[in-house]
């Protein structure tokens, strides 16, 4: 546009118009609600069932909560209080509260044990979970928790934790000085002076059993929910080594170990979980050496470990499957042999990928945890359906503690699914 | 000096190269590996033999042929308590099916409904399925069956309250249609009878299903090669039920619904559906359903809106751009995890025995088991009988998979 036509044509405005507001009909809270909820015949008449659905839901639950009390020895006087006003007996809960948590069989002056190892888990998981915003040297706090959980929970002598980490350590440092010469070599001496080790640290240990000696709690002592978390939080941890070791069995040239992988993997994958839990319950005990009779949680938490190796590895699978060719091949090339290009190259990136799918399985595998009251183990499932329903002070209170295992259950595992989607969004590096 | 053109020299094998040499290092690993598995493997056999338990009894599987001296709930098929064991343990395996089957159905269409409304633009229907989905999720089935269980058996109304009491008043309650009662001994449902000609029926039915391909077929190759465009809808609906309803006809009515009827103490007639059944059933396929709802949902969303664009662009309906362009292509990313889930539902029948459904599990590993103390061989035949039926399952579901998967020249 010229300048001069810019002068002569009068009607060409030099200032904007100040932005009018858009009609009532098609600004904020009206027009959400126009496109949105009543936007067609067949969109309104979801929107008057969902109300209603919504309205029922609340209409049963707010009075429930709202009226229900929380004091009360058992259920005579939770009716006493209630007076028939339709609200929940939480009395139960306050008062099952110890039991729902760490079983009936755990002492109660001892709870303080498994409390601070809970607490504990809190310092101890970040630095896995966070990995990449903490600094390195707070995995160090991973490492040695399982250490100190055990003798919290468990009780006896520190020495034998302490045994028991040190041979770990002292088996990776003789690994990282060997390895120079080979991994395969590495990986054998490592393994030798970690069992050493603990060979000459059991004697030590039993020899000293009284140092820094907590009360001893037996494994059958354990339950409720304490139960629970135990079971998922060590299988896990077991199961993701061992996954990553079928893994790599599976995608192996060697026909032996492949083909034992892929069976091992198939054959657990195709039974359910409560079948592998029967075997631990009276199965596997056949199997041992006579007269060794290791403990049921010890036969369960075998199985289970089986049990979620197997999907771990499918997952870590697709992770290294998902990786392009081009990655094998450069680590081939820069003359990497395959433990160094695996531990370099390969495994970082699978892992990466496959994390949200592990921490999947996590979840499953969490739940399916309940399935041990089957096998007469009292976790939180089975301390409501035995002693305490069973209990005359509080038969027929099922919905209030129903709902208070709900609660657990998905508090846990809904956080650990929105950390989950969390990391996802963090480890995408494609921008999409 | 040599070149690099001169071949290397023709070497003898030498022990070292089992170790270093990468030709011949992975017979020495699978050697260590095959002598290490057979190590362990005896080692556990070894075990198994010095067991007490084992040795006074032995493997064998005779006692499947023994009375089995326990009643089952609910029977498929004919059974008293004086059958044998392996009648029992049919039984049980007949009772997974059906209600893995009966779950797998539902689930789905819980899944596909609760997956499709979730991406509705209504936000109270999409809030409403998010929280049916995570809640469902997040929770044991376990618990949910467990619930269910509770909530048929506690608060279902009693059978006493269809009776008709003594003074001849009507009964509290009375059936739904005439047809449904749910009390706390179970939901009773009609019957479906078939009289001496009912197969002729059914026959007529089967025949037409196989009438509406041929009808399609014919109406694909007519618009093909004519381009006419022959109607589809009506007529096959109409071959669907006019020749069944018509031969039901003629012949008098063979079909028949039978209704359950108030007898004296219970009713007579109908199906029984135990609270076991129902929440079982209910459970795994809410539960289930919760999991597709989310395959259902990213097999949608992984179509990119392109696809759907382009096909408005060529003019298609809606509904064609659903069943042409979207569909297609969204079933290839859904089937695999939807395979995986039916594989899950069927695994999970298992916990039939939380709320003591008489299903494999609570047969052959739970009363055989305990009845005749034969753990091992009780427990190899129930995990047998999973594995088979989980690998049918996925052989099955990977043809079609394979059938509908991206064909890449």
């Amino acid at each position: 546009m010229s300048e001069v036509h810019a002068h002569t044509v009068a009607f060409v405005r030099t200032s904007e118009i100040p932005a009018s507001p858009p009609p009532v009909a098609e600004a904020g809270a009206v027009k959400w609600i126009k496109d949105n909820l009543i936007s067609g015949p067949f969109n309104t008449i979801m929107t008057i069932l969902g109300i209603l659905v919504v309205a029922y839901l609340l209409a049963g639950l707010i009075p429930w909560i709202a009226n229900g009390t929380w004091t009360g020895a058992d259920i005579r006087e939770c009716r006493e209080i209630l007076q028939g006003s339709g609200g929940g007996c939480f009395a139960v809960i306050a008062e099952r509260w110890p039991q729902l948590l760490f079983g009936f069989q755990y002492p109660d002056y001892l709870r303080w044990r498994p409390t601070l190892a809970f607490v504990l888990l809190f310092l101890a998981v970040p630095p896995a979970l966070f990995v990449m915003f903490l600094p390195r040297w707070t995995l160090i706090v991973t490492a040695i928790y399982p250490f100190v959980a055990y003798w919290l929970i468990w009780g006896g002598t520190i020495l034998s934790p302490i045994v028991a980490a040190v041979g770990f350590l002292v088996g990776y440092l003789v690994f990282t000085k060997v390895e120079k010469r080979g991994f395969v070599q590495g990986l054998a001496a490592g393994i030798v002076a970690a069992v050493a080790v603990w060979w000459i640290g059991g004697v030590i240990a039993e020899e000293f059993s009284r140092v820094g000696a907590l009360e001893v709690v037996e494994s059958r002592a354990l339950g409720g929910f304490m139960l629970n978390l135990i079971l998922g939080v060590v299988c896990v941890s077991l199961s993701i080594p061992l996954g990553i070791v079928l893994a790599l069995g599976r995608q192996s040239k060697l026909p032996i170990v492949k083909g034992f992988c892929v069976v091992f993997i198939e054959f657990v994958r195709g039974v359910p979980l409560i079948t592998l839990l029967f075997v631990a319950n009276v199965v596997l005990a056949y199997f041992f050496p006579p007269n060794s009779n290791p403990d049921l949680i010890i036969r369960v938490i075998i199985m289970i470990t089986m049990f979620s190796s197997a999907y771990i590895a499918e997952v870590i699978r697709g992770g290294l499957a998902a990786l392009p060719k081009g990655q094998y091949e450069a680590g081939d090339s820069l003359g990497l042999d395959y433990p160094q290009s695996m531990r370099l190259i390969i495994l970082p990136q699978a892992l990466k990928i496959s994390i949200p799918g592990i921490v999947n399985v996590a979840v499953g595998l969490f739940k399916d945890t309940t399935l041990v009251s089957v096998i007469s183990m009292f976790d939180l499932v089975g301390m409501i359906r035995g002693p305490i329903l069973s209990s005359t002070d509080w038969t027929g209170v099922y919905w209030e503690l129903w709902a208070a295992a709900c609660v657990l259950f998905f508090i846990v595992c809904y956080g650990i699914s929105q950390y989950s989607q969390w990391l996802e969004r963090q480890l995408r590096t494609d921008h999409r | 000096m040599t070149t690099m053109t001169d071949p290397p020299k023709a070497e003898g094998f030498r022990i070292g190269q089992l170790i270093n040499d990468t030709r011949y290092r992975s017979y020495t690993f699978q050697f260590i590996a095959i002598v290490a598995l057979i190590f362990a493997f005896s080692w556990l056999a070894y075990n198994a033999s010095q067991n007490e338990q084992l040795q006074a009894n032995g493997f064998s599987y005779e006692f499947m042929s023994a009375p089995a001296g326990y009643d089952i709930n609910q029977q498929p098929i004919s059974y008293d308590s004086q059958d044998t064991h392996l009648r029992a343990t049919v039984i049980g395996a007949i009772n997974t099916l059906i209600v893995a089957f009966l779950a797998c159905v539902t689930a789905t269409v819980f899944g596909v409904i609760a997956g499709v409304l979730r991406l509705s633009n209504n936000w109270i229907i999409s809030k409403l399925m998010a929280v049916y989905v995570e809640i469902f999720r997040n929770i044991p089935v376990l618990i949910w069956i467990i619930i269910i269980f509770t909530v048929a058996a506690n608060t279902f109304p009693p059978m006493s309250e269809f009776r008709l009491p003594r003074d001849g008043s009507d009964p509290t309650r009375t059936l739904l249609f005439g047809m449904f009662a749910a009390t706390n001994q179970g939901v009773y449902v009609p019957r479906l009878t078939l009289g001496d000609t009912g197969w002729i029926v059914i026959a007529t039915f089967l025949a037409s299903i196989a009438g509406v391909f041929g009808m399609r077929s014919f109406a694909r190759k007519k618009l093909y090669d004519e381009g006419k465009v022959v109607p589809v809808l009506w007529p096959s609906i109409a071959i669907l039920i006019v020749p069944a309803v018509l031969m039901q006809f003629i012949l008098g009515s063979p079909l028949g619904v039978e209704n359950p009827e108030m007898g004296r103490f219970s009713f007579d007639g109908g199906i029984l559906l135990r609270p076991s059944l129902i929440a079982l059933w209910f459970a795994l396929s809410i539960y289930t359903g919760a999991f597709i709802a989310e395959n259902v949902r990213a097999g949608i969303l992984a179509i990119s809106r392109g696809q759907s664009e382009a096909a408005a662009a060529l003019g298609l309906r809606p509904g064609r751009i659903m069943s042409l362009v979207v569909l297609p292509q969204a079933l290839r990313v859904i089937i695999p995890p939807l395979i995986s889930q039916y594989l899950n539902i069927t695994k999970n029948t298992s916990l039939a025995i939380a709320v003591g459904y008489m299903d494999l599990t609570a047969t052959l590993g739970g009363i055989t088991l305990n009845q005749t103390g034969r753990a091992l061989e009780c427990i190899l035949l129930l995990m047998l009988f999973y594995l088979t039926f989980s690998l049918i399952i996925s052989a099955v579901m990977n043809v079609y998979n394979n059938s509908v998967a991206l064909k890449e020249r």
